[in-house]
C-alpha cells in the first residue's frame, strides 16, 4: 500500500496565473488537488481555454505552479534537489500537433533525438527507438524515409514514438486525434491502449471527443474554467449530462439516446456510455417489453 | 447549372529541383465530376490525404486544375480573369481560428474583407453588423478575438468571410480544433446561413454527427469522388465507408447494431429522434403481435 502510495503524481492545491503583476493577468488553474498511481487511464475533458493543457504541463514541470505543489512519487518537483530532468523522461508529455516539431532528416533519428537528450549512448538510442516505433505501428519499412513523407497519422505516431523513447512511466497526450481521419484517430488509440495494458504505463488523454474517451479510460477529470469540475469513472461523470453542456462539454451521444428511450418508458440502463452497453441494455429493454 | 461544377478534374503538386526541374509529381486529384447546386449544403468527406483540401482550394481559384476544367458561378477557373471573381463568389474558412483572425477587435477583424475589396466605409460598417448579428456575434463586436473560445472565435472568421458577400462558403475541418459546444456553435451558424440567407455550404470534415442534415455528401477516397448522395443514402454503407477509413454517426452505429442483433429498424438511421421512434413502433408491434399470439392459443 505504501509502495503503492509512492508510485504516483500528485497535485496539491494548485494555483496557476499567466502573467503574474501583469494587466494580462490570468488565473488558468484554480485550486486543484487531484492523484494519478501508475497504471491508470484517464481522460481530461474540459472546453477550450479550461486549463487542460496548462495543468499537463504542470505535471511534467514544463510550468511552475503559482502556489501548490507537485509530487513525483512523494518528493515535491520543485525542491532544490530535484532532478527535473528525469521526471520529464518518467513523466512524457506529447503537444498537440506534435508533427510540427519533427525535424530530423529521417524516421529513426527523430525518435532518437530524446534518449540522446538524456544521455543515452548511439546504440542504446537507436534500440529505445525502434522499441518505441514498433509500440506505436510504425513498420521498419519506413525508419529512413523523411518524416515529411509520412500521412498525418504516421507523423503523429512518429512525434509520440519521441516521447516513448524515453521510457516514461506517464504518458500524457494533448488532443492527440485532433484532425485525424476516424480510422487514424481509432488506430492511435487502440496504440495507445495497447501500450497501457501491455507496458502498464499510466494514460491521461486530454480530448474533445467523449465518444472516444468513454470508449478507453477508467476515470475523467473534467475542468470548468480552471477548476475541478468532475473527477470520476465515466458512467458518474456522464450522468451529469446537463451540467457538461453548461460547461462546454456533452455526455456521449448515446447517453442522451438512452435518456430519450427511458422517458419513453423502455427499461434501459442509462449509464452506459458506450455503443456496445447502449445496445445490450436496449436489447434487453426490448426482450423485457415484448 | 450548379454554383460549383467540376468536369474530369485533375490535380498535381510537383516538387521542383534547385535547377527549376520537376523532381516528383503527387497525383491529389483525379476525374472529379461534381455539380453543387447553388443553396445545397454538401459535405465532404475523406481520410486524411484523400484531396479533400486540394479540391477546396479549386473552389476559390486558390489552386486550378492540371486536367479538365472547374467553373464557379459559371467561370472557368482557369482563365486568369475569372480569379477575383471567383474569390468573392466562394468564400474560405480553414481549421484554426488563430490563423485567421488578425485585429485586436472583433469588428475591425470583420470588416478587413470588404475593407480589402474597397467597399466604401459606410458600407463595410453596415455589412460588419450585418454578418456577427448572422453569426450570433453581434455582442462582441468590441472584444479582443483571443479573449473568445474557440467556437467563437471560428463564427467571427465564419462573419469575416459573410461580410465579402459571398454565394458560397468553404470551410475546411472548421471543427477539428473545437470542443463540443464550440462545434455545435459553428454547425448551428453554417445552418442559419444556408436557410436563412440561401447560401451554398460545403463543409469539410471528419465528425460524421456534423453532415446528417447535408443536402449531400461526397465521399473520397485516394483523389476521387467514390460516393456520393444523401446523408442517409452514404450513412446505410456502413462497411463501405470503414474500407474507405471513415465512420458513421454514433446513433447509425447503434442502430446497425441493433439491426444485426434482429431488431427490424429500418437502414441508415441519422438521428436519435429516428431511432427512439422506430425503437417504439418496433415495441408496439411486438405488443400487438404478443397480443395477437396470445389470443390464437
Ligand atoms: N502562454 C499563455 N499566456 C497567457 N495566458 C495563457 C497562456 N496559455 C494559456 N493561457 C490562458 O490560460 C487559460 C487556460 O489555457 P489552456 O491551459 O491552454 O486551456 P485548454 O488547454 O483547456 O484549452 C486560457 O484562458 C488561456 O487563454
Ligand atoms: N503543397 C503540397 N505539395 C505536395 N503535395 C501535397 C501538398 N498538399 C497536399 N499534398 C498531397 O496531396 C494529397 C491530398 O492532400 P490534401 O488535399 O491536403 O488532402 P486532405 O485535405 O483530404 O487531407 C496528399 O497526398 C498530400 O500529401
Ligand atoms: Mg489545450
Ligand atoms: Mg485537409
Amino acid at each position: 500500500m505504501e509502495n503503492q502510495y509512492k508510485m504516483s503524481l500528485k497535485l496539491e492545491q494548485i494555483n496557476y496565473i499567466y502573467g503574474t503583476h501583469t494587466a494580462y493577468e490570468m488565473q488558468a488553474l484554480t485550486d486543484i488537488s487531484l492523484e494519478i498511481h501508475k497504471g491508470e487511464f484517464i481522460g481530461v475533458i474540459g472546453h477550450t481555454g479550461s486549463g487542460k493543457s496548462t495543468l499537463m504541463q504542470l505535471l511534467n514541470g514544463l510550468e511552475k505552479p503559482s502556489s501548490g505543489r507537485v509530487l513525483f512519487e512523494g518528493k515535491d518537483i520543485w525542491a532544490e534537489d530535484f532532478d527535473r530532468k528525469m521526471l520529464r523522461s518518467k513523466v512524457g508529455l506529447v503537444f498537440q500537433y506534435p508533427e510540427h516539431q519533427l525535424f530530423e532528416t529521417d524516421v529513426l533519428s527523430d525518435v532518437c533525438f530524446g534518449p540522446r537528450n538524456l544521455g543515452c549512448s548511439l546504440e542504446e538510442a537507436r534500440e529505445r527507438a525502434k522499441k518505441a516505433l514498433a509500440m506505436t505501428g510504425i513498420d521498419e519499412k519506413y525508419f529512413a524515409d523523411s518524416p515529411f513523407d509520412l500521412s498525418g497519422g504516421q507523423k503523429r505516431r512518429v512525434a509520440i514514438a519521441g516521447v516513448l523513447a524515453m521510457q516514461p512511466d506517464y504518458l500524457i497526450l494533448d488532443e492527440p486525434t485532433a484532425g485525424l481521419d476516424p480510422k487514424g484517430r481509432d488506430e492511435i488509440l487502440e496504440q495507445i491502449a495497447k501500450l497501457h495494458r501491455e507496458n502498464g504505463i499510466a494514460v491521461l488523454l486530454v480530448s474533445h471527443s467523449m465518444e472516444d474517451v468513454a470508449n478507453y479510460v477508467d476515470r475523467i477529470i473534467a475542468l470548468n474554467q480552471g477548476r475541478l469540475m468532475y473527477d470520476d469513472v465515466p458512467k458518474a461523470v456522464f450522468a451529469h449530462y446537463r451540467e457538461l453542456a453548461e460547461a462546454g462539454l456533452a455526455a456521449p451521444n448515446v447517453t442522451h439516446i438512452l435518456h430519450s428511450l427511458r422517458e419513453r418508458g423502455f427499461d434501459v440502463d442509462t449509464e452506459a456510455v458506450t455503443v456496445e452497453d447502449a445496445r445490450d441494455t436496449i436489447l434487453k429493454a426490448m426482450e423485457k417489453s415484448v | 447549372m450548379g454554383i460549383i461544377r467540376a468536369k474530369e478534374v485533375g490535380y498535381s503538386y510537383k516538387r521542383l529541383n534547385d535547377q527549376g526541374e520537376v523532381e516528383s509529381v503527387r497525383q491529389a486529384l483525379n476525374n472529379i465530376t461534381l455539380d453543387v447546386a447553388a443553396g445545397d449544403f454538401i459535405a465532404i468527406l475523406g481520410h486524411n490525404g484523400s484531396g479533400k483540401s486540394t479540391l477546396a482550394k479549386h473552389f476559390n481559384a486558390i489552386l486550378a486544375p492540371n486536367e479538365g476544367t472547374l467553373w464557379v458561378d459559371g467561370k472557368d477557373s482557369r482563365q486568369p480573369e475569372n480569379v477575383w471573381d471567383i474569390r468573392r463568389t466562394a468564400g474560405m474558412v480553414f481549421q484554426n481560428p488563430d490563423n485567421q483572425i488578425i485585429s485586436g477587435v472583433v469588428e475591425e477583424d470583420v470588416g478587413f474583407g470588404p475593407e480589402n475589396m474597397g467597399v466604401p466605409t459606410e458600407e463595410i460598417w453596415r455589412r460588419v453588423e450585418e454578418s456577427l448579428r448572422a453569426v450570433g456575434m453581434y455582442k462582441f463586436r468590441r472584444h479582443s478575438p483571443n479573449k473568445l473560445s474557440g467556437g467563437q472565435k471560428q463564427r467571427v472568421a465564419i462573419a469575416g468571410v459573410v461580410a465579402m458577400r459571398p454565394k458560397c462558403i468553404v470551410l475546411d475541418e472548421p471543427t477539428a480544433m473545437l470542443d463540443p459546444t464550440g462545434r455545435k456553435e459553428v454547425l448551428k451558424t453554417v445552418g442559419v446561413l444556408n436557410k436563412k440567407e440561401g447560401m451554398t455550404i460545403i463543409l469539410i470534415t471528419h465528425y460524421m454527427e456534423e453532415v446528417v442534415s447535408a443536402d449531400k455528401v461526397f465521399v473520397m477516397d485516394q483523389g476521387e469522388v467514390v460516393m456520393e448522395g444523401t446523408p442517409r443514402e452514404i450513412f446505410s454503407q456502413v462497411e463501405r465507408l470503414k474500407s474507405y477509413r471513415l465512420d458513421v454517426p454514433q446513433v447509425t452505429l447503434l442502430a446497425y447494431e441493433l439491426r444485426k442483433q434482429g431488431i427490424p429498424l429500418p437502414e441508415g438511421v441519422l438521428t436519435n429522434e429516428e431511432l427512439v421512434e422506430a425503437l417504439c413502433r418496433v415495441r408496439a408491434a411486438g405488443e400487438k403481435q404478443f397480443t395477437e399470439n396470445g389470443e390464437s392459443v
